[in-house]
């Protein structure tokens, strides 16, 4: 109760190294799904909306790979990034930059599988109206995607829970350097193993109250889309 | 006849090996309404859909005053029979008919007025197209291929599963559209409708032409043994 106590009182106080912690991963899993969805969304787009060769390869690869360890990706990473590996020159390797590319790696296949799954069913009432009018294909794209958007943006909340909850890639790549690399997950694994159980508290809240919130928008998300969903009827 | 403004040349549309449609050889003159009739499987939808350019023929030409079909689709209106729209508002959708023309931005607004006037759909302008009835529908689907004001319109089954006023509400649509110079092809198999509304009439069996001609000439004319039996609803 009391280490309860104590890890309530560093949120509400400001504590400067449990905000540092919190503020390192919001940076890095935040910027990770905005690379992510960069070339996830309008990847999932073109999976939903276009005929080509690799395409389904392409939709098995991206739906396996929504459960890939953090671990593997963490694994995979450092290889290319470590002094003898193909990108070792770039010097990434225990810095934010590297474990924003593990992320990014990690929920690409979740962003880009679960775009296209909003997007498909969107597509397929819209096609017959897109060829009629002979739409541009630009403008269909967008015109598709913008009416998915609950769905995307669904897409994008799993990402970032998936981003900012994961530890086995960040601590691979990162090192967990105080102050450089260590992010909220990593370090309730430290605290908790060095037995300063205030702090692990206090950013276990931190990552719970994360969750509830995305949780809540993605319900919240899903019942206007269903609201519009309903209007179809 | 007036000059024509769709020209068929020996088109086919082969599926598998197996002949949907052709060789069809056909002339549609640039005005009034020209009902495509016969019984359900004689392609009537996929005559409307070559002619549209939404499909590409197996051999022959698709001319639209002898440009090829898939390259004017812009000059032309499509009114599907399931009324697909998009998960928006009713003035979204004519909108969108005149994004997708390229219609300038700055004349938009007033031609979504008029066209939810003519489809009288004013009152509804702000729901969600996908929450009106099956008639007002087709009065949208109807005004988004008016509403960039085509050279012609093609209607597949346009009236099915409406009720009397609905069908009657379309079809004074469809009647005006005729009225001010838009050329109308409407496929049906609706043959009351085809009655009231047709200037002329091609019937389609088993993916050929088996009778064409002005409809009061048809409608009072001998057929052959095809037509009659589709007239008279044995086929």
């Amino acid at each position: 109760m009391d280490a309860m106590a104590t890890a309530f009182g560093m949120l509400i106080g400001f504590d400067p190294t449990l905000w540092s912690v919190i503020g390192l991963s919001l940076r890095v899993s935040l910027s990770a799904v905005l690379i992510a969805t960069l070339i996830g969304a309008p990847l999932g787009a073109i999976l939903a909306t276009r005929r080509f060769v690799g395409r389904q390869a392409l939709i098995v690869v991206s739906g396996a790979f929504m459960a890939l360890p953090p671990v593997v990706v963490g694994l995979a990473v450092y290889l290319l990034l470590s002094r003898a590996g193909p990108l070792g020159s770039l010097g990434l390797l225990f810095t934010p930059s590297a474990m924003i590319v593990a992320q990014t790696l990690l929920i690409l296949p979740i962003i880009t599988a679960l775009t296209r799954q909003a997007v498909a069913p969107v597509y397929r009432d819209y096609s017959g109206l897109f060829k009629a009018h002979d739409v541009a294909p630009m403008m269909a794209l967008r015109i598709t995607l913008w009416d998915a958007r609950f769905g995307v943006a669904t897409a994008l909340l799993a990402g970032f829970g998936r981003a900012i909850s994961e530890v086995g890639a960040v601590q691979i790549v990162g090192g967990n350097i105080a102050g450089v690399t260590r992010v909220m997950t990593t370090t309730i694994a430290l605290e908790t193993s060095k037995g300063n159980l205030e702090l692990a508290l206090a950013l276990g809240m931190v990552l719970i109250l994360l969750a509830l919130l995305i949780n809540l928008a993605i319900i919240g998300l899903g019942r206007i889309g269903q609201r519009f969903e309903e209007a179809r009827l | 006849m007036s000059a024509p403004i769709l020209t068929l040349r020996n088109v086919s549309y082969i599926v598998r090996g197996a002949r949907l449609l052709g060789p069809l050889n056909l002339t549609l003159s640039s005005t009034g309404i020209t009902c495509i009739l016969g019984p359900n499987g004689a392609g009537k939808s996929l005559f409307l859909q070559l002619a549209h350019g939404m499909l590409n023929p197996d051999s022959g030409q698709i001319l639209w005053d002898g440009a090829p079909a898939a390259q004017t689709r812009q000059s032309r209106g499509f009114v599907f029979q399931s009324t697909p729209v998009l998960r928006r508002s009713v003035r979204a959708n004519l909108a969108f008919s005149l994004a997708a023309r390229l219609s300038p931005r700055k004349g938009r607004a007033a031609l979504v007025d008029q066209a939810l006037n003519a489809a009288r759909l004013q009152s509804q302008a702000q729901q969600p197209a996908a929450a009106l009835s099956g008639g007002e529908r087709q009065r949208l689907a109807l005004a988004q291929a008016m509403v960039a004001q085509p050279r012609a319109i093609l209607l597949d089954e346009p009236g099915a599963s409406l009720d009397p006023a609905s069908r009657r509400a379309l079809e004074d649509m469809v009647r005006q559209a005729a009225d001010t110079g838009t050329k109308v092809i409407m496929a049906t198999h609706d043959l009351a409708a085809a009655r009231r509304l047709a200037d002329d009439v091609v019937v389609f069996v088993n993916g050929a032409v088996a009778a064409q001609g002005p409809a009061a000439e048809f409608f009072t004319a001998e057929h052959p043994a095809a037509v009659a039996d589709y007239m008279e609803g044995r086929l």
